[in-house]
């Protein structure tokens, strides 16, 4: 009988532990994905972040390591020059990489380090329960802004791929997002781009992936992603931010 | 090979880093231990190594996490408030069992402080420092010589436990210069087959990881712990005793203080009091024995420290309050001269007489 669809090699047998309608699984699966399509499994090491993907560590089949909140990108960047020809990436949430890891982020990303990272926004904290995130929209209701954020003083979101394209270093900025099979196709081009960018040793590669969290947002998961088109999309607008590489290419 | 040369304490660390088959040194710049800084800036490159200063300790900490972790010899280095920074990073390193080298080149405190040495980094250095259960091995050098010898060591001792090493210097032994052997390059490699170097599609995926949400299987990881610390105690408690075969009174003193300390035993045998040192060189674990011994023996302890006083709480425990245990310090990045030390050893003798 001929397979026609089955589960990356990249990904190992245990259970995801997260919610229903939750687009981590979607997101695993792609970043496992490029790792197959590339044939680099055998020599990646994957950072977990602290966060809903805490455990990504059981799930993705390379070598893990599991980093202190908001260091994955100072980690990765002493797995990386440790072993160059090894592939690394982190996988990180919003409070994670754009909160208390800003400074990692920023600084890994000025040094053109050659490291991928896939960023989700989901614009909450999941793992403990819903709290405002550094990307919750202005007006969001969250547990830690019960009244709405209110910009006069909780601040704006952070837009981390304007932030970074910014920077002289990075090699590649973009924002894709999961909420439908568009964007989903988008997405593993982006991933698996940023990925092949490290493969030839061409730098900083950062994919953030417009997500949702129906258990946080306190919607059905079709509403959730829904609300990503609507309120999502719109603030933080999908595409490529910075590509050093689009020169070479073209 | 083998060489006699001058150099700062600061620079001693370094090349004797390099010579243990270390690679990989991160860090920021803090008075005052700088000049390791500047040394791997610039031997590394030249040796194929990576030298990278960090954005801040923190991260510094977590890139030595990640060398760590792919199981290369890797170190940093600072000064007091730059190691505070460092604890996080720290606790995730022995919550992963994973060896690496701390150097602490330790400056008056707390806050910002001074900048002259102190030694009031005590407790953070051997009572855990950051949060969770754990040790780390700490090494406290008294001259340029020991701070070359005890960084192989470390590094060592680090590699063999599975656990981070701290090398407890002052502001002292970091700036000053005295002749120093280096030894030839030798690394003692030990296998490490949890290292993440890529499963080369060869066997199941290695995790470093310090995260466990079963109490029992957490309860599990800090007991094996503690039983590789138990070891330790066993095995690699270092001291050196002077003089304290006749002696009265134990003074007890680490880096610097030691070597005031052992100006005093001398002036004071001079005046015909019997006065001896033990001078531990690990402090975790602490030379408990040699003191509990010596309790049956002498008449007070003199705790000579640089700071308001935190070992003196380790010689209690050790002597078990058999014995008077006094406090000679200076604090703030003052040094204790020898006269204070006899002064405060005269008390004692006219005390007991």
């Amino acid at each position: 009988m001929a397979v026609v669809f089955e589960k990356p090699k990249s990904l190992t047998d245990a259970e995801f532990h997260y919610c229903p309608g939750c687009t981590h699984g979607i997101i695993h699966r792609l970043v496992a994905e490029a790792i197959d399509t590339l044939g680099i499994e055998g020599r990646t090491v994957g950072v977990a972040p602290v966060g809903c993907a805490v455990m990504a560590y059981n799930y993705f089949a390379c070598d893990m390591v599991e980093a202190a909140h908001g260091r994955a990108p100072a980690v990765a960047t002493g797995l990386k020059r440790s072993m160059p020809e090894n592939i690394i990436f982190t996988y990180q949430g919003d409070g994670d990489l754009a909160s208390i890891g800003m400074a990692e982020t920023v600084h890994a990303a000025t040094r053109n380090e050659n490291i991928t990272i896939i960023f989700v926004n989901n614009a909450i904290y999941g793992m403990t329960g819903g709290q405002m995130a550094p990307t919750s929209l202005p007006g969001q209701v969250t547990q830690t802004s019960p009244y709405g954020r209110d910009v006069a003083t909780a601040g704006y979101p952070v837009k981390v791929c304007e932030l970074l394209a910014a920077l002289d270093g990075p090699t590649y900025i973009t924002r894709v997002a999961v909420n439908n099979v568009k964007n989903v196709r988008n997405a593993k081009k982006a991933i698996e781009k940023a990925f092949r960018n490290q493969v030839e040793g061409k730098g900083f590669s950062l994919v953030e992936v417009v997500s949702s969290c129906p258990t946080n947002w306190g919607m059905t998961p079709q509403k959730a992603l829904e609300w990503v088109e609507t309120n999502m999309i719109p603030y933080y607008p999908l595409g490529v931010y910075k590509d050093k590489t689009a020169k070479e290419e073209a | 090979m083998a060489e006699k040369v001058l150099m700062k304490g600061n620079e001693a660390i370094a090349e004797a880093a390099i010579r243990a088959g270390c690679r990989h040194y991160f860090g920021y710049p803090i008075t005052p231990q700088t000049e390791v800084a500047a040394y791997m800036a610039k031997r590394m490159p030249k040796i194929g190594g990576v030298f990278l200063q960090a954005e801040s300790e923190v991260a510094a900490i977590n890139m030595v996490y990640g060398v760590a972790a792919s199981g290369k010899r890797v170190m940093t280095s600072s000064s007091s408030p730059g190691v505070s920074l460092k604890q996080e990073g720290i606790s995730y390193i022995a919550g992963s069992d994973l060896p690496a080298l701390i150097v602490n080149v330790q400056r008056g405190g707390p806050g910002l402080g001074g900048i002259q040495p102190s030694q009031s980094d005590y407790f953070q250095a051997t009572k855990g420092g950051g949060h969770g259960d754990y040790h780390l091995i700490v090494l406290t050098p008294a001259s340029v010589q020991e701070m070359a010898d005890l960084t192989s060591l470390a590094f060592d001792l680090a590699d063999k436990y599975r656990m981070p090493a701290m090398l407890l210097a002052d502001g002292t032994m970091g700036q000053m210069m005295e002749p120093v052997l280096l030894p030839e390059e030798q690394v003692h490699t030990v296998a490490k087959p949890w290292a993440v170097t890529g499963t080369q599609n060869k066997r199941p995926h290695n995790i470093v990881n310090s995260l466990y949400l079963v109490p029992e299987e957490l309860e599990r990881t800090n007991e094996e712990r503690f039983a590789r610390y138990r070891q330790v105690e066993e095995n690699e408690v270092r001291y050196e005793s002077y003089c304290m075969e006749d002696a009265d009174y134990c003074l007890v003193a680490f880096g610097i203080a030691a070597r005031v300390s052992k100006n005093a035993v001398d002036a004071l045998r001079r005046q015909g009091i019997k006065a001896g040192l033990i001078r531990p060189i690990t402090v975790w674990p602490f030379p408990k024995a040699p003191i509990a011994r010596a309790a049956e023996q002498v008449k007070a302890f003199i705790s000579v420290e640089l700071s308001m006083g935190q070992m003196i709480e380790d010689i209690r425990l050790a002597e078990n309050c058999r014995k008077p245990v006094v406090l000679c310090s200076r604090a703030g990045g003052m040094i204790p001269t020898p006269e204070q030390i006899m002064q405060t050893v005269m008390e004692q003798n006219g005390g007991n007489d």
